[in-house]
């Protein structure tokens, strides 16, 4: 055990996928400088720049070429440097990546992992704030995750590295550092496909992935000394989404916060919100609150606070739901 | 640079300098380019039969797909577009599997294990950075196979064409870009895709071999693309190699031509014809008679209506079947979806 913090945990995770002669890391800047995260740092030393490749400043080319080397056998881990910056690369993404293994039934797929910083909360320049997890979602062919925690960093960097798919692997940049846990320094995975229970509880519960784990915590913190019983899930994989989980929560609850940093029109809360209504209606004691950035721009620095879902706004929600 | 185009043979069917290849290996291109006739005539017609669904002829450029493949072995890549039945074929896609694709069935993108052709790309320029792709990978993995990428002379507009052939430059990837440059991308003319001289020019600009090549000819294509992939293979980097074609039918049986183009193009460049001037060279070397070629033309004729028949014979997908493509497993929110199709009445 090694206590890091989850930029620390997805390096060490990256390290031991390397150890996999098959895998490569390719992306602007990862090598030499360790990457503008540093997440990659110490990793070209170790593996030399064949297997940690720096590249030009063309995302559909590391996109692509990642794509390439991974109908040929490889198990390339993209990184994009920011969320804002995915663009580029999105065709790449949506009509080759995502589509490979059905356009060639299964003779070509694309076992790769596209590692994406995301998510305001750091003050960052104009295009560096996005959360558009859902769009990968939304796309047909592709596995989103999102850790929250240095051990689900590690454990599902490498459950993706292993995937037979492509995933899309989400870093909430303000959780880098934030917070640090003991992570076990031999290999494991945490699955795919699989929420983590948090909190038990019975009154409410409140559902959220990435960034949003540290708001969820802190109003955990204030429900459950106003006498409030609180459930937690961290969703992690957006897909698949462990469905079971959020539906036999809610079956107990019968109270649900969805939360999300995304804007609020079609985002991921609203498919978790689907989800709840047609499958557990019928539990249901108050409708289900939706706690989420709004349909704006992220604000930069000065106003970025306004956009931001805070510890508070759960905590009112919850309260909403509980009138009822 | 690039002022003439490397010939071998006039389209009168004369030699210029050395032939690049044995008179029988000449011989069995020729096949193949009177193979992939057959096949792009018959899929015309099977369109307009309503027995295909829309369908992109590549008469004309044959010389350019089956030379260029010819200077392949099998492990390498190929990595084409709609357009490239022809190289797709030579390398060792069945064409039953092309007629599926084209019937409207997906199974018709599965290559057969072995053979490393990708399903055609139909989006425009974003295969070509595939093929730098591919050619990295070998070369991580210790192999010397080579990657060809095929496109057109639209697609060199794309910005992909500049991801590409800057990451070909930067890593000396094995990949031979192949552009057949037909003249046009639908209704666009190539004077009006690019301001450069010629494509080939591009080369210099990336730091890559550039090459350019009468693309009727077949030896010369085969010349022009051995050489590039000997370069490749020998760790020596990639080549842009622009084949200048022509395309002698509309852009898709959608498509009317004469809305943007004159017959006199296509007049012109029959007197250029990639087929002919083979069978005028093997002629002239006593290596071709009629028989022999009514012999080609109808086993091909007949190949090809196999294929036709075994891909109308293959039951269209169950609708359990369009949930089997998208992951290794189906995860359990498709499976649920999967059930709810099989509840529709």
């Amino acid at each position: 055990m090694t206590e890091m913090n989850i930029a620390q945990a997805v390096n060490a995770g990256l390290a031991t996928a390397l150890e996999d002669e098959r895998v490569v890391l390719i992306g602007e800047d990862v090598g030499t400088t360790g990457g503008v995260f540093r997440v990659s740092d110490g990793l070209l030393a170790r593996f030399g720049p064949e297997r940690v490749i720096d590249t030009p400043v063309a995302e559909s080319g590391i996109v692509g070429a990642a794509f390439g080397m991974a109908i040929n056998g490889l198990k390339p881990i993209v990184e994009i440097q920011f969320m804002g910056f995915t663009y580029p690369g999105f065709d790449q993404i949506i009509s080759h990546v995502a589509r490979i293994r059905n356009r060639s039934r299964h003779r070509f797929t694309a076992p790769m992992v596209i590692r994406i910083p995301y998510g305001a909360g750091i003050g960052a320049a104009e295009h560096h704030s996005e959360s558009a997890e859902v769009i990968y979602a939304h796309t047909p062919g592709l596995k989103v995750v999102v850790p929250s925690t240095p051990y689900d960093a590690k454990g599902l960097l490498l459950a993706a590295v292993e995937d037979p798919d492509p995933v899309v692997f989400l870093e909430p940049i303000r959780m880098y550092r934030a917070i640090r846990e003991d992570v076990p320094d031999e290999p494991y995975t945490v699955p795919i496909g699989v929420a983590e229970l948090v909190e038990e509880g019975d009154d409410v519960t409140l559902i959220g992935y990435g960034a949003m784990m540290k708001e969820i915590g802190a109003a955990f913190e204030l429900l459950t000394a106003s006498g409030v019983s609180v459930e937690v899930i961290d969703v992690r994989s957006l897909v698949p989404l462990d469905t079971e989980t959020i539906i036999e929560s809610i079956r107990k609850t019968g109270r649900a916060v969805v939360v999300q940093e995304a804007p609020r029109t079609a985002g991921f809360g609203a498919e978790i919100v689907a989800q709840i209504q047609e499958h557990a209606l019928f539990s249901l004691e108050a409708p289900v609150e939706r706690v989420t950035g709004w349909d704006t721009i992220v604000p930069l620095r000065r106003a970025e606070k306004h956009y931001m879902p805070s510890t508070e706004d759960i905590v009112q929600a919850a309260h909403r739901t509980l009138l009822s | 640079m690039f002022d003439t185009p490397l010939q071998r043979l006039t389209p009168n069917g004369d030699l210029l300098g050395e032939s690049p290849l044995p008179l029988e290996e000449i011989r069995r291109l020729y096949q193949a380019m009177l193979s992939a006739r057959v096949y792009d005539r018959k899929c015309s017609v099977m369109q307009r039969q309503g027995r295909l669904a829309t369908y992109a002829q590549f008469e004309g450029q044959e010389a350019s797909q089956i030379g260029a493949v010819a200077a392949l072995r099998k492990q390498d890549w190929v990595v084409g577009t709609y357009r490239d039945a022809g190289a797709m074929w030579f390398h060792g896609y069945p064409w039953v599997n092309l007629i599926l694709g084209r019937t409207g069935d997906e199974r018709g993108g599965r290559a057969p294990d072995g053979v490393n052709v990708t399903p055609p790309s139909i989006t425009v320029g974003g295969h070509m950075i595939h093929a730098v792709g591919t050619a990295w990978a070998s070369r991580i993995k210790g192999d010397d196979s080579v990657s060809l990428t095929l496109f057109g002379d639209g697609a060199t507009s794309e910005g992909d064409f500049h991801e590409a052939m800057n990451f070909a430059g930067v890593y000396k990837t094995p990949t031979i870009f192949m552009c057949q440059n037909n003249g046009w991308a639908i209704s666009m003319p190539r004077d009006r895709q690019t301001a450069s001289k010629t494509i080939a020019h591009k080369s210099i600009a990336y730091g890559v071999a550039g090459a350019l090549v009468d693309g009727n000819d077949l030896l010369a294509v085969y010349e022009v693309c051995k050489q590039a992939v000997d370069r490749a293979r020998a760790g020596e980097g990639a080549t842009l190699i622009e084949a200048l074609t022509y395309r002698m039918g509309p852009h898709t049986t959608t498509d009317d031509p004469s809305r943007y183009r004159t017959n006199e193009g296509v007049e012109e460049w029959a007197q250029k014809d990639p087929i002919e001037r083979v069978r005028r060279y093997l002629e002239s070397e006593g290596a071709w008679d009629p028989a022999w070629q009514a012999e080609v033309e109808s086993e091909e004729s007949d190949r090809v209506e196999t294929a036709v028949s075994e891909a109308e014979a293959l039951t269209p997908w169950t609708a359990d079947e369009i949930f089997e493509g998208m992951f290794a497993e189906i995860p359990p929110h498709l499976a649920y979806q999967q059930s709810l199709l099989r509840r529709r009445p």
